[in-house]
């Protein structure tokens, strides 16, 4: 077999760690809180220039500097909650949207406004490892086994854990949480933190492989939103199932045309998806 | 124990509940029935707090529940079975009871109540891992009572635990309302099956388009002509 389809094979699940995290939290808020923030990669986008002028810029030890934009990007998705959703919870689904969406282009010009649009890179050089003919970047597989173990600190949160139990519980009937002595509106703050803080664990793994730029969210966004909804909204098996098929038509298609008309298959296979599986690839 | 005078309630310009007056003491059963639209289910809701009341009092051993939120009022000791039994359908037998023990005060007992529950629906305990939402119509219905015992409470809220069900399971049901009595606690519960529900309650309120008609022991109302004509068929 052809070892450089192998090396695009294991980019493909390596980049797939990533999306899966992504669609995760993204997939937890819409199933919970039951609105989409679609300016879920701009707050990744954020968590990225928290540890590039940490970290490159004041010198911060780098995992310190990842620590604190774990914490603050779920800080900021508290205060997205309560400052943007929570007002507009019994609204029109389109309205929500939209306030996400404008937060979405506050949050890119805020960017742009502070840190002009130029291309910011951490400067850390990982080595490559070299197994057999196969180049693997080090960097991409540590993405990967974080983003993986972020996934299962996840599920044990929320198949071990009382609050993790009223997560799951929310979704499957909202009305009756109050007589399980539920308080809905605190489920929901939690909820946003804990999905804030995946997009902050995201950004970790994707400033060792990308520079940061007011747009970087454009470059993740839509694929996200895309893996989401081809495993089912709130569906977080098929989200993560979703991030790993979306991931090897990215890599095997770069592999034999070019990145860009990778990511051209990749609409395409899911504009088809989305009349053959409308509710999703795990829908029953 | 609980108290109910002069509630009204209601939903939007809709008003489904007027002037209901009510009480169960300590360790009784107490009964409501009517037909559907009544304002039966509506009743329970206002209870648990699902509902604002719009006038009156609602009292729980002098403590004042009305315009409580309803998951402070599962705290105050009232565990409410909603009408359709109302599961996490995708949630283990064994979750969905834990979601009952919620309140910080149940949590601390988490495992003993489970073992409690279990010693009292055995059958739970042999479906704990099983996906509620495939459970049989009976099972649920013991699942859904389980889940509202877990918060140990004062008194039990039924809101028409027969509905829904095959009559051989109706009378399972009712079955295991009996052994909620024996065990000494206080239910409120809310039925259309009136036959029925007139043998496991001690008392019991006839409520019609929102308001109390009739009200007596049960012994009464069964021989009561209204209440014989119209909800009995005989």
């Amino acid at each position: 077999m052809d070892i450089y389809l192998v090396e695009a094979i294991i980019n493909g699940i390596l980049l797939g760690g990533v999306l899966a995290l992504l669609a995760l939290g993204l997939n937890l808020i819409f199933g919970v809180v039951d609105v989409v923030w679609i300016a879920y990669a701009e707050m990744v986008m954020v968590g990225m220039y928290v540890i590039y002028w940490l970290h490159a810029y004041y010198g911060w030890p780098l995992p310190l500097a990842c620590l604190v934009a774990v914490i603050g990007v779920g800080l900021l998705g508290i205060l997205v909650h309560l400052l943007i959703i929570q007002p507009i919870l019994g609204s029109a689904p389109i309205n929500q949207l939209l306030a996400t969406g404008g937060l979405l282009f506050f949050l890119q010009s805020f960017a742009t406004l502070l840190f002009g649009t130029d291309f910011r890179n951490i400067g850390l050089r990982m080595p490559i490892i070299e197994i057999g003919d196969i180049f693997i970047s080090f960097s991409r597989l540590i993405a990967f086994c974080v983003a993986l173990a972020g996934a299962v600190i996840l599920y044990f949160f929320l198949s071990r854990t009382h609050i993790g139990t009223a997560i799951r519980a929310i979704s499957q009937d909202r009305e009756i949480m109050g007589l399980m002595g539920v308080d809905e509106r605190k489920v929901y703050v939690i909820t946003s933190a804990v999905g804030g803080s995946l997009a902050g664990l995201a950004a970790c793994l994707l400033v060792l492989q990308y520079d940061v730029h007011p747009f970087i969210g454009l470059s993740f966004g839509p694929i996200t939103f895309m893996i989401c909804v081809l495993g089912g909204l709130g569906n977080m098996i098929g989200g993560f199932v979703a991030a790993f098929l979306m991931s090897q038509i990215i890599s095997v298609g770069g592999y034999y045309f070019s990145i860009e008309l990778s990511y051209v298959f990749a609409f395409l296979f899911f504009i088809v998806l989305m009349f053959i599986r409308p509710q999703g690839i795990l829908a029953k | 124990m609980l108290q109910l005078a002069g509630v009204s309630a209601g939903y939007g310009s809709f008003q489904a509940l007027f002037d209901v007056s009510l009480d169960v003491g300590a360790g009784e059963a107490v009964g409501v029935i009517g037909p559907n639209g009544a304002g039966k289910t509506t009743l329970m809701r206002v209870i648990s707090g699902m509902l604002p009341v719009r006038a009156g009092r609602i009292d729980l051993e002098g403590r004042a529940l009305a315009g409580m939120p309803a998951h402070r009022v599962i705290g105050e000791g009232i565990a409410h079975v909603p009408e359709n039994r109302r599961l996490f359908p995708g949630l283990t037998v064994e979750e969905n009871l834990r979601m009952g023990a919620y309140i910080p005060s149940a949590r601390q007992h988490v495992r003993e109540r489970l073992e409690w529950v279990y010693e009292l629906f055995p059958r739970l305990k042999e479906r704990r891992d099983q996906i509620a939402g495939t459970l049989s119509g009976g099972e649920q219905q013991m699942c859904a009572i389980g889940r509202a015992l877990m918060s140990k409470p004062k008194i039990l809220l039924m809101d028409e635990p027969s509905a829904g069900l095959a009559p051989l399971v109706v009378q399972q049901v009712f079955g295991l309302v009996r052994r909620i009595r024996e065990e000494g606690f206080t239910v409120l519960i809310v039925e259309q099956n009136v036959q029925q529900v007139l043998e496991v309650v001690d008392r019991a309120y006839l409520l019609e388009v929102g308001r109390i008609r009739l009200s007596g022991s049960a012994e009464e109302l069964k021989n009561n002509d209204f209440v014989r004509q119209a909800y009995m068929g005989i």
